[in-house]
C-alpha cells in the first residue's frame, strides 16, 4: 500500500497562537524546530511558551530531524489511506505526525525515519512528516 | 472524610431509541431525565442538582437544559471529559450530596450522531484554532479510530497481543447483545468474523469498533436518607476516581490508560480489590480500549490483557468476569458518541437483579463501571465508579 499525497488541512494560522510562530517559520525553511527549557534543559513538544515540566523559560533550537517510529496506524478506510503515528525524536520528545514516502505495509515500530516537510492547504504553511531514513 | 456510601443511585434509565431523527437533542435529554426520575419514584421538583457534559445542547454548560426542563437547582456541573464525563459526574454529585449542596442529583446524556450522519470514528474533526494542540495535530488527520489504532499497534509490539485476542472482546459483547432487543448489532459473531471484517485503521477492523447510535440515558443520585425512603433496590456508590492522561510534554506512553490513575483511589475508597467484582462495565469504544482498561484497573497484569479476554472470559455464564451484559458500545449503544452513562446503567441493572435473565450475574453485589473519554492516543480522562448492592 503505497503512500499517496493527500490534502493536508490546517486550522487557524501560524499567528493564531503567537508562541508557535517560529515553529512554522522553521518548517517553511525545512527546519524542525523544538523548544528546550533553559532551566531543566528538557526538550518538549508540542511547543509551549513555558516548559511543561517545570514552567521554566524555553528557547527554540533546530532538531536533527532524526527519529524512530514509536507507533503508527494506517487509516485504510480513508481515501487515500494515510499513516498517522508518533515519531520519537533523537532529542527525546515523541511527536504526532504522518509517515510518508513509504510502503505502508513495510512500516515497523522502531524503524529509523527522518523529517521531511509537506505543504498544507493553507498558503505558506508546511508540517513536518517522517519518511524512512 | 471518606465519601464512601455518601450517595445512592436510585434512578437509572436508558433511552430505547438507537435512531431518533424525529426528536431534538434537548428532547432526548428530557425524556431520559423523566425515565430516570420515574424509575427512582421521584419527580422533577425533587431535583436540586443537575450534572451534564458537552453533549447537552447549550452554549453555557448546563444553562439551556436547566431552562428547557424548567429545573430549580442549587448545584450544577458540566465538566466535559467526553465519554467518561458521567462517571466523573457521579463522583461530583456524590461530593455535592455529601456536603449538603444538593439532595437529588440528575445526570443526563443524549445525542443523535447517527441521524446527523456523523462519521464519528473516521473523520478528523477540526476544532477551535485557539486549542493549543490544534495546529500540531489536525494536519495529521487524527480520527478516533486511528488514535486508538496507534495504541493497539504499540500494545501488540510490546506484549504480543493479537487481533484474535482483541476480537474475543467483540465476540463476548455480541453474545450479550443477542438478548437485548434494543441493541443495534444482535448477531453473535466469531473471532473469524471480527478479524475478517474490513480494516478501518490498522490494526482495528470494523468489528473492533463501537456502533454509532442516537439515544441517551440518565441517572438520579440521592443521599442515604432519601434512598431508604424509596421503594427501589438500593445501589450505593462506594468508590470513585477520575484522572486525565495526556502526552506529558512529549513523554508519550501509549501502553496504559488513565485507569491506572483513576482506579486506585476508587478501589481504596471502596475497600475492595478487582477479585471482589462480580460484574464489570468497561468502556468499549474499541476492543483495545477494553483490554487496556482491564489491565490498568488491575483485573490482570499489564500486558496479559490479551490472554485474559480470550476464550470467552468476558461472557456472562462462561467466563470469570462478565462484562457489558447489555452488549455495550460495541454492539448495543454508544449514544452521542459517549458510552459512559450506559456503563453505569447496566451495572445498576445487574446489582438490582434487573439484567436480562440469561445474563444476570448470580449474587451480584459488587460492580464497577469505568469510563474513558477523549482519545487514548492523545489525551483522555479515565473515571471509575464502584457500586455495591445494599
Amino acid at each position: 500500500m503505497a503512500y499517496v499525497a493527500r490534502k493536508v488541512g490546517f486550522v487557524g494560522t501560524p499567528e493564531t497562537n503567537p508562541e508557535i510562530k517560529p515553529f512554522f517559520e522553521g518548517a517553511k525553511a525545512g527546519k524542525l524546530m523544538l523548544r528546550r527549557c533553559t532551566s531543566c534543559k528538557k526538550a518538549h513538544h508540542y511547543p509551549r511558551a513555558l516548559c511543561p515540566f517545570c514552567f521554566g523559560e524555553c528557547e527554540w533550537e533546530q532538531a536533527s530531524g532524526k527519529a524512530t517510529i514509536y507507533t503508527f496506524s494506517v487509516m485504510e478506510r480513508a481515501n487515500p489511506p494515510y499513516a498517522i503515528g508518533y515519531a520519537e525524536l533523537a532529542e527525546g520528545p515523541k511527536i504526532l505526525t504522518n509517515f510518508v514516502d513509504c510502503d505502508f505495509k513495510s512500516l515497523k515500530i522502531g524503524q529509523a525515519v527522518k523529517a521531511t516537510f509537506v505543504a498544507t492547504e493553507t498558503e505558506g504553511v508546511s508540517m513536518p512528516m517522517f519518511a524512512p531514513a | 472524610m471518606s465519601l464512601k456510601g455518601a450517595a445512592y443511585i436510585v434512578g437509572a434509565w436508558e433511552h430505547p431509541t438507537r435512531k431518533a431523527p424525529d426528536k431534538s437533542i434537548a428532547q432526548l435529554h428530557a425524556e431520559c431525565a423523566k425515565g430516570a426520575l420515574a424509575d427512582a419514584g421521584l419527580t422533577k421538583d425533587d431535583v436540586d442538582g443537575y450534572f451534564c457534559a458537552g453533549d447537552a445542547p447549550g452554549a453555557l454548560g448546563p444553562l439551556s437544559m436547566i431552562d428547557y426542563m424548567n429545573l430549580k437547582c442549587r448545584r450544577v456541573d458540566s465538566t466535559d471529559v467526553g465519554g467518561s464525563s458521567y462517571q466523573v459526574a457521579v463522583g461530583h454529585a456524590m461530593e455535592a450530596i455529601a456536603s449538603g449542596r444538593c439532595n437529588v442529583a440528575l445526570i443526563t446524556l443524549a445525542g443523535r450522531p447517527r441521524s446527523e450522519g456523523q462519521a464519528t470514528g473516521t473523520a478528523p474533526r477540526p476544532g477551535n484554532p485557539a486549542v493549543p494542540e490544534m495546529q500540531f495535530e489536525f494536519p495529521y488527520a487524527p480520527a478516533t479510530a486511528n488514535l486508538y489504532g496507534m495504541c493497539a499497534q504499540r500494545h501488540m509490539h510490546e506484549y504480543g497481543t493479537t487481533s484474535e485476542q482483541l476480537a474475543w472482546i467483540k465476540v463476548a459483547a455480541s453474545h450479550h447483545a443477542q438478548h437485548n432487543p434494543n441493541a443495534m448489532l444482535r448477531d453473535v459473531v466469531t473471532v473469524e468474523d471480527v478479524v475478517n471484517s474490513p480494516m478501518v485503521s490498522t490494526p482495528l477492523h470494523r468489528l473492533d469498533c463501537c456502533v454509532i447510535s442516537d439515544g441517551g440515558g440518565a441517572l438520579v443520585l440521592t443521599k442515604p436518607e432519601i434512598a431508604k425512603s424509596l421503594n427501589r433496590p438500593r445501589v450505593k456508590v462506594i468508590g470513585v476516581g477520575e484522572s486525565p492522561k495526556h502526552q506529558m510534554g512529549g513523554d508519550v506512553d501509549l501502553t496504559y490508560t488513565a485507569a491506572r490513575w483513576s482506579g486506585p483511589p476508587a478501589w481504596e475508597m471502596a475497600g475492595i480489590t478487582p477479585s471482589d467484582i462480580k460484574y464489570a462495565s468497561i468502556y468499549d469504544s474499541f476492543t483495545i480500549t477494553v483490554l487496556m482498561q482491564l489491565e490498568d484497573l488491575g483485573f490482570c497484569k499489564k500486558g496479559e490483557g490479551g490472554k485474559f479476554v480470550a476464550d470467552g472470559n468476558l461472557i456472562a455464564g462462561i467466563g470469570k468476569l462478565p462484562f457489558n451484559t447489555d452488549g455495550g458500545g460495541l454492539c448495543s449503544n454508544h449514544p452521542a458518541n459517549r458510552g459512559g452513562i450506559t456503563k453505569i446503567i447496566e451495572a445498576v441493572r445487574q446489582l438490582r437483579g434487573e439484567a436480562h435473565p440469561a445474563l444476570q450475574v448470580a449474587n451480584c453485589d459488587l460492580a464497577i463501571a469505568h469510563g474513558t473519554g477523549g482519545a487514548l492516543g492523545t489525551r483522555h480522562c479515565g473515571s471509575t465508579v464502584i457500586l455495591e448492592r445494599e
